[in-house]
């Protein structure tokens, strides 16, 4: 038998076929609630993913290849230093470009800060140079020194360095999303196939009676799966709109406030919650078929 | 229709049958007695395949049972009606879809055949009962419930172990009575029985042989039974 008939055929359903196995009130509604549970937590490892592998993308992107040259220095020296770091960072292998902001530019970037008022001209402000690295990235420390010796008022803020551990970090919370979802999803199986053996001996005398009738393997296998895969899909759904919820509830924040108010999911986002109930009757139809099929050639 | 060539059956205690040479043909009407232990069961269940002989042939409907696979099984089950010593029913599920089973798995449409299935239950008087669960059925109702559902799906070979196990002298000659219909349509009968009376009552009857397993060997008997 195929496996697309074998679903086909779950799909289109038989009542009466469903009728051969008891019911079993107990494990049917463990096995509803192992689903429930087990797609409520897949719900928020994959939230966790998508927010820090948004997360990672930000900070490794926007910032990622620029570093920026502070020259502070008194009024008088301002200039000439400036220009002295700019022959330096003009002649140094690993730097794309290297651009002095202008007074509307740096002003701008204070606004946030002090208002729009400042009066940026007579106020000591230090001149930023804004520094783009190409691919290969450039040797900081050799730089750093050079700048002391040409303008010793120069200080090289480098982004990519204290942006490095953030991102790694973020793309480690991802991975630990992933594997989460990856463990959930063996634990669903592991779990389905511990309640499919149970029933599965608890019927034993049922299967016995339904071979010495005709039935085939397939069809009591089917009968099994069936009730399996449908118990697993609805518990699934419950427990995925519960999470969607509860996610949805998450207190808000501005766009970008931080990690944790960033953990919801955003825009078509939202329909990548709705694998999780279909996964996770995939799941049950795939580990009741071997555990039903392993039984059934045991059970002689 | 069933062929025993020189089989042996033995289980971990030791050889049970031995020796068999026997043909059943189609249409007979054979009965099987023995000494309770003596293997009738066992005897009744190489002949539906549920067991497979330790050594020797034996064919079912021109086949090999040794080789079948558990389709091939189940295809055998459609043909050989069984009604067993201890009835397996569902108990969860009514007696009219227990006797509908052999229809249901094979993934026919019990509905559509329910003037078939009415017809049969009035036929073994169990039309009252259509709707109660076997453990509240009498034992004559239990062993009625399982000639119906052997013989549902119209099989050419029907096999019956102590069918009159535990009924009255009364209700054995009824179930003794369908079960000599069932061959005057052309069905082949095997009972399995240690109820002499019942045997010499079927004789007036029809043409039926007896086969008597003594010292671990299945012969037919003379026509003193
Ligand atoms: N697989 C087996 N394992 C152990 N013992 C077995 C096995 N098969 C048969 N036996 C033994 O073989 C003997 C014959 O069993 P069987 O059920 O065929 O007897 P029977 O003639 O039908 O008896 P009864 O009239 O009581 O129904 C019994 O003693 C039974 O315990
Ligand atoms: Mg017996």
């Amino acid at each position: 038998m195929s496996l697309g008939a074998d679903l086909l055929a779950m799909a289109t359903g038989d009542r009466q076929a469903d009728r051969v196995v008891p019911p079993t009130g107990f494990t049917a509604r463990l096995t509803l609630f192992t689903a429930a549970a087990m797609a409520f937590l897949a719900v928020f490892a994959l939230a966790l993913s998508l927010a820090t592998g948004r997360l990672a993308d930000r900070w490794s992107d926007a910032l990622a290849r620029t570093a920026t040259v502070r020259i502070s220095a008194p009024m008088g020296q301002v200039e000439a230093q400036t220009q002295a770091a700019l022959r330096v960072l003009e002649t140094t292998p690993g730097i794309a470009s290297a651009r002095p902001l202008g007074d509307a530019e740096q002003r701008a970037l204070l606004e946030p800060w002090f208002g729009p008022d400042l009066p940026v001209d007579t106020l000591p402000i230090p001149q930023l140079i804004e520094v783009v690295e190409t691919g290969d990235g450039y040797d900081a420390q050799g730089l750093r020194l050079r700048l002391q010796a040409e303008a010793p008022g120069a200080v090289l803020d480098d982004h990519t360095r204290w942006r490095a551990p953030l991102v790694r970090a973020a793309e480690r919370l991802r991975l630990l999303g992933i594997l989460s979802m990856a463990l959930i999803a063996a634990a669903t199986g592991a779990m389905i196939t511990l309640a499919a053996n149970a029933a599965l001996n608890a019927n034993a005398q049922v299967i016995r009676v339904l071979r010495l009738v005709g039935a085939r393997d397939v069809y009591i296998a089917r009968a099994f799966v069936r009730r399996f895969t449908l118990r697993a899909l609805s518990g699934a759904a419950a427990g995925t709109v519960l999470a969607m919820i509860a996610i949805a509830l998450l207190p808000g924040a501005e766009t970008g406030g931080g990690f944790l108010t960033g953990l919801g999911f955003q825009g078509a986002g939202w329909l990548w919650p709705l694998v999780i109930p279909p996964l996770a009757a995939l799941t049950a139809f795939w580990a009741t078929r071997t555990a039903a099929f392993r039984a059934l050639r045991e059970l002689m | 229709m069933i062929e025993f060539q020189d089989v042996a059956y033995s289980y971990g205690g030791g050889e049970l049958l031995t020796g068999i040479d026997l043909s059943l043909p189609q249409g007979s009407f054979h009965f099987l007695t023995g000494p309770s232990g003596a293997g009738k069961t066992t005897f009744l269940k190489l002949c539906y395949g549920e067991l497979v002989p330790s050594s020797g042939r034996i064919e079912l409907f021109g086949r090999d049972v040794r080789g079948m696979s558990r389709d091939d099984i189940a295809w055998l089950r459609r043909r050989v009606g069984v009604v067993h010593q201890d009835c397996q029913f569902l108990d969860h599920l009514p007696l009219e879809e227990n006797v509908a089973l052999p229809l249901t798995v094979a993934g026919r449409d019990a509905g559509a055949e329910a003037a078939d299935l009415k017809e049969l239950l009035a036929w073994v008087g169990l039309s009252k009962q259509r709707g109660s669960l076997p453990p509240e059925l009498s034992g004559g109702e239990r062993q009625r419930a399982a000639l119906a559902r052997a013989i549902i799906m119209a099989p050419e070979v029907i096999v019956a172990d102590e069918p009159t196990g535990n009924v009255d002298w009364e209700m054995s000659l009824r179930l003794l009575q369908l079960l000599v219909e069932l061959h005057r349509m052309g069905k082949t009968i095997l009972i399995a029985t240690h109820d002499i009376n019942l045997i010499r009552a079927a004789k007036q009857q029809t043409q039926a042989r007896v086969l008597r397993i003594r010292n671990r060997q299945v012969q037919l008997a003379g026509a003193d039974l």
